[in-house]
Formats: C-alpha cells, sequence, structure tokens
C-alpha cells in the first residue's frame, strides 16, 4: 500500500500539482453528444475539469447533467466527441489499458457464481497475478472492508451494504492511484451510508488514491470531498466548483463523523446548495434537486 | 397407469365412438393389454425359440444402442449449437443473416429428408473413412438437436448485464477472456434447459431416424418389428416404448446431473 500522506495540501486550493507532479485527471473542453432516435442530446458541454493525484472530487447535479457521463468518458467507457481527456498523463483508452483506475457503479455488479473472495479476486486474476499473492491481497482487502467472515458466501447471501463493499474491495484490488464511483451508496439505507462514507473516507486516505465520486447527495459530497463540482443540466455544464475548508489543516484522515455535527460542515451543506440552485428558484421542475 | 387399467375396466369393450370417429380406444387386450401383462412380458424370452434371451434384455440393448447413437447426435448439436451461437453473438450481421435460416431449417420435415441422408451418407468416401449406417441417424439427431442449443446459448451468451461487460471492459479484458470468465459462466441457466430440450430431440430424433433409415440393432427397429407381432403378442409391442421412455429419462437425468454439478452458476435462475 502506498503512503498516504501529503496527498494534497490545503484542502480548499484549487488543484496545483506540485511541479512535475502529474494530475490524475485532465479534461479539458470535453463535448459529448449522443445520437439518438429523437434527434441529439449534448450530454456534456464545454467540460473543464483537473483532479490532482490524491484528491477527492465530487460531482453532483440533478439526474440527466451528465455525471455518469463525465465518469464513463473518464473510465473509457465511451468517448468524447470532442475535446481531450487525459488520466495521469496519458489518453484515457491508454490508462484503461495499463489498468490506472479500479471503477464502481450503483450496483455493486458482483458475478453471482463467484463468492465474495472469487469476486474480490477477479481483477487479479484476470490479470495473471500469482495465487498466493492473490489471496494474500484478497484477506488483506475483505479485512478492510469488514467481510473477512464472509469470504466464502455468495452475494445473494449478502445484504445490499455488503455487497456494496465487496464491489470496493474489488475496485481497491489493484491499488489504483484512481477511484471511479458513480453513486456507490446510492441505494444504501441512512445508517449503512454514513458508515460506508467513513469507511471510504479512511480507505482513500489509506491507499492515496485519487478519487471521482458521483453523488446525489450533499452532505454526502460535503463530507468526503475535497472539492465538490456541481453540476448543470441540458446542455450538461460544470456551473461551479466548491472548495470544501473542512478539516483545511488536517489530513483526510482526521475525517470523523464528528465532522457532520460540525458548524463549518453546514456552512459548507449551504454553500453547495446555493451553487446548485445558483439563479434558479429552489424546487421547480420535476427534476428539482433533491437535499437530502 | 391406473387411469389406463380403470379405462380398460369400465370402457366399453369397443371404444368410444361419435358418429364415425372413435374418440376413445377399444380396450379389448389386443388393443390395450394389462399393465402387468407389459410388464410380466419383458421378463419372458423374446421369441419361443430356447436360445432366445429375455425380451427386456434385447430392449434394454436396443435402447443402449440408440442413446449411444442420440449422445453422439447431441454431442455434434452441441458442438455446432454452440458455435452458431458465438458466432451470432459476436457479429450482429451473423446474427441477422443466420438466424431466419436455422429457424427454417427446423420446419423441413425429418421423415423427408432422412432417407436422403443416407443417400448421401452411402457416397461419403474419405480415405480410410467410411460413412456408417448409424452416422446417418446420428446426424438426424444432431439436426434436431442443435436448434433449442443454439437458441437457448445465444440467448445466454447475450445475458450479461451490461454493467459486468463494461466491468470486463474496465478491466482490458479481451474477447475470449470475457467469453471464458462472463459469457459462459452468465449462460449456464440458459443453456441447461436448452441442453435437456436437444437431449430430448436427439432422442427422438434418433428412434424416428432409425426407423425412417431402416437402422438395425436399435430401439426404432425392433419399435417396427415387434409392432408388426402385435396380433399375436399384444403385450411384447410395448416393451420398445418402454424402452423409449426410459431413453429419455436417461437422457433428461444426464443433463439433471450436468445442472446439480454446474448449481454455483445457476444461483440466478429463480431470477431468470
Ligand atoms: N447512451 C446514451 N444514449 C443517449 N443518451 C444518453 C446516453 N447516456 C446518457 N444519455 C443522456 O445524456 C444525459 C446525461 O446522462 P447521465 O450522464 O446519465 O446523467 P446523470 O448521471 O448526471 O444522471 C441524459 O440526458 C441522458 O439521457
Ligand atoms: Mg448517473
Amino acid at each position: 500500500m502506498r503512503d498516504g500522506s501529503g496527498f494534497r495540501d490545503g484542502a480548499g486550493a484549487p488543484p496545483q500539482p506540485a511541479s512535475g507532479a502529474v494530475s490524475a485527471v485532465e479534461v479539458r473542453g470535453v463535448d459529448k453528444v449522443f445520437e439518438t432516435r429523437t434527434g441529439q442530446v449534448q450530454a456534456l458541454d464545454a467540460i473543464d475539469l483537473t483532479v490532482a493525484a490524491g484528491e477527492f472530487v465530487s460531482l453532483i447535479g440533478p439526474s440527466g447533467c451528465g455525471k455518469s457521463t463525465l465518469m464513463r468518458l473518464i473510465a473509457d467507457l465511451d468517448d468524447p466527441s470532442s475535446g481531450t481527456l487525459t488520466v495521469f498523463g496519458k489518453t484515457a483508452r491508454h490508462a484503461r489499458l495499463d489498468q490506472e483506475y479500479g471503477i464502481a457503479f450503483q450496483s455493486a455488479g458482483l458475478l453471482p457464481w463467484r463468492t465474495v473472495a472469487g469476486n474480490v479476486a477477479l481483477p487479479l486474476e484476470l490479470h495473471g497475478a500469482p495465487s498466493a499473492a492473490r489471496s494474500a491481497r484478497v484477506a488483506e482487502l475483505l479485512d478492510m472492508v469488514g467481510l473477512t467472515d464472509f469470504a466464502d458466501r455468495y452475494p445473494d447471501q449478502l445484504s445490499g451494504g455488503m455487497q456494496q463493499r465487496v464491489a470496493i474491495a474489488r475496485s481497491l484490488a489493484e491499488q489504483p492511484r484512481l477511484l471511479l464511483m458513480d453513486e456507490p451508496f446510492g441505494a444504501l439505507d441512512e445508517m449503512t451510508r454514513e458508515k460506508m462514507q467513513s469507511d471510504l473516507v479512511r480507505i482513500s486516505a489509506e491507499t492515496g488514491a485519487a478519487v471521482v465520486f458521483v453523488t446525489h447527495s450533499i452532505p454526502e459530497a460535503v463530507f468526503l470531498s475535497d472539492r465538490v463540482v456541481v453540476m448543470s443540466p441540458r446542455p450538461g455544464r460544470i456551473r461551479e466548483i466548491v472548495p470544501m475548508r473542512l478539516g483545511a489543516d488536517a489530513k483526510r484522515a482526521a475525517r470523523t463523523d464528528e465532522l457532520r455535527e460540525e458548524r463549518a460542515f453546514f456552512d459548507m451543506v449551504t454553500a453547495v446548495r446555493e451553487a446548485l440552485h445558483g439563479g434558479a428558484p429552489v424546487g421547480t421542475g420535476p427534476r428539482g434537486m433533491e437535499t437530502r | 397407469m391406473l387411469i389406463w387399467e380403470a379405462y380398460k375396466l369400465l370402457g366399453p369393450a369397443d371404444g368410444v365412438v361419435l358418429g364415425t370417429t372413435r374418440i376413445l380406444p377399444r380396450t379389448t387386450d389386443l388393443a390395450m393389454p394389462h399393465v402387468w401383462d407389459m410388464i410380466g412380458r419383458l421378463g419372458e424370452p423374446v421369441t419361443r425359440s430356447p436360445s432366445a434371451q429375455p425380451l427386456w434384455g434385447v430392449v434394454a440393448l436396443a435402447a443402449l444402442t440408440t442413446l449411444g447413437i442420440a449422445a453422439a447426435g447431441w454431442l455434434v448439436g452441441v458442438v455446432v449449437g454452440i458455435g452458431l451461437a458465438l458466432v451470432m453473438q459476436r457479429w450482429r450481421l451473423a446474427e441477422w443473416g443466420l438466424l431466419p435460416w436455422i429457424v427454417i431449417s427446423q420446419t423441413v420435415p425429418l421423415i423427408a429428408f432422412a432417407p436422403v441422408v443416407k443417400s448421401w451418407g452411402s457416397r461419403v468416401e474419405i480415405g480410410s473413412f467410411e460413412w456408417q449406417d448409424w452416422m446417418s441417424v446420428a446426424l438426424i439427431a444432431s439436426y434436431l438437436a442443435f436448434f433449442p442449443i443454439a437458441i437457448g446459448a445465444l440467448k445466454g451468451l447475450q445475458s450479461p448485464d451490461r454493467i459486468h461487460e463494461e466491468l470486463m471492459q474496465s478491466y482490458a479484458a479481451g474477447y475470449w477472456t470475457t467469453l471464458v470468465k462472463l459469457r459462459f459462466p452468465a449462460s449456464v441457466p440458459y443453456l441447461l434447459p436448452a441442453l435437456r430440450l436437444g437431449a430430448a430431440n436427439a432422442v427422438i430424433g434418433a428412434v424416428v431416424a432409425e426407423v425412417s433409415t431402416g437402422l438395425q440393432g436399435g430401439i426404432g427397429r425392433i419399435l417396427i418389428q415387434f409392432a408388426g407381432q402385435a396380433s399375436g403378442d399384444p403385450s411384447k409391442a410395448w416393451a420398445p416404448i418402454f424402452g423409449a421412455i426410459v431413453l429419455g429419462l436417461v437422457a433428461a437425468g444426464s443433463i439433471a446431473l450436468l445442472g446439480v454439478m454446474l448449481r454455483n452458476y445457476r444461483r440466478t435462475e429463480e431470477a431468470v
């Protein structure tokens, strides 16, 4: 495991990678247009975004504003219509082939015929890790997500929260420098969700990985992130990037549940909410942003 | 079986006739022998000659022969069916081009082309390899077997969720890796019923093809032969029918066994 210290200086500072350090993600002038039967959909319009190595960035916005699309472009599961996109200085495709990122989706997406351990081992197996190293790594990961006792269970024997933890362990299996997560806690109840958020903060601090995290929930974004990217729909644009000043002098690992009750936390929630509703009156239209 | 005996006991000797059509069969011993007679007959020798084997032995041997041929046909059907499914899954164009023909192929009546296959077969001779008559029968069995397997396998290979396909893509897994780690395991719940159907078809195809090509040694042959002796020995004609039923059960049972071995791949089956 890489050393988690010094992955960012100044929680709220815009990304200024130390000279020579290459940023995790660089998005420059990216557009994405989908051709559909009913015409063109401009899913993303002139997106500029830099995620520094080790930085935790959340994407938030009403549904349909292109969060998933942006994540899929970074993951090279889709191609931008125009603009450039690099991951650790490589093209997205190159980065995917080099396994630079781990990914987790809204649903866990575990293979039902594999045990918990088998699912976590999948990426290691595909990339030919020797079996001894593999089982050691799997044990380590299951310990990290607290599922050691469930190694031999099958996904259908686990709760939704446990499945999601397996998926997260799987995304971490190859110690990626970048984690892409698309509403990974969206289907969980509030209690499990907060527990998972704390776990994710701890894990990302331990591994020092950069995280791009899509969410619907403002408190979740505020709690987790160094910066929150607020997006707006039709066409999908970045409306504002809100730096979080939480625990500015502390490492990310210092973010504990107490933080949720601090005044600064509520101030940041308010700041993000205002950015989301900026201009438009709150709660108009069927797609008004939920504010959890 | 109870229905059989009850009807035999209560039904009129001449069957039930509506107008000029007999809608229920005669209940004479000739048309409907007693169940116990049929079973008892299995234990007796085939013919009156002192060296004759018991009837059940002859039927079992014939059933085994047919089972072997059907199994060969089934295996060919599995290979062809899964091969076609792979091609169709990989190339959309192939699916458009092939699927209609696969469906049409099944509308050709079996009886019509069985003799044709036999006469083609008799002309095949490659080096020291000589086409045997049983191969024609196996070929016809495979012709019936491959269809459900191709359709089921295609459905199964196409069944992985998009999230799983994208996961494999994110792992930079190629076509073959994705096939082995994702598509084949995911297709098991679709493949098993298809294999079962294919096995049943192979058995039916083999029996019918034996009859229509006149192949010796299998159950289809003795079915015809004993039916010809039915007026003198009505119970005997039923023996091969039992044999055919057992054959079908053995075929279905083997697939069920396969299903048990692959049970971990069927964990989502209730949801399918
Ligand atoms: N494959 C696709 N084909 C056509 N339109 C799409 C496709 N994927 C996404 N879109 C459209 O792009 C827009 C952004 O979608 P998405 O990125 O999923 O939004 P979000 O994740 O923020 O809810 C939506 O209007 C959606 O309908
Ligand atoms: Mg989405």
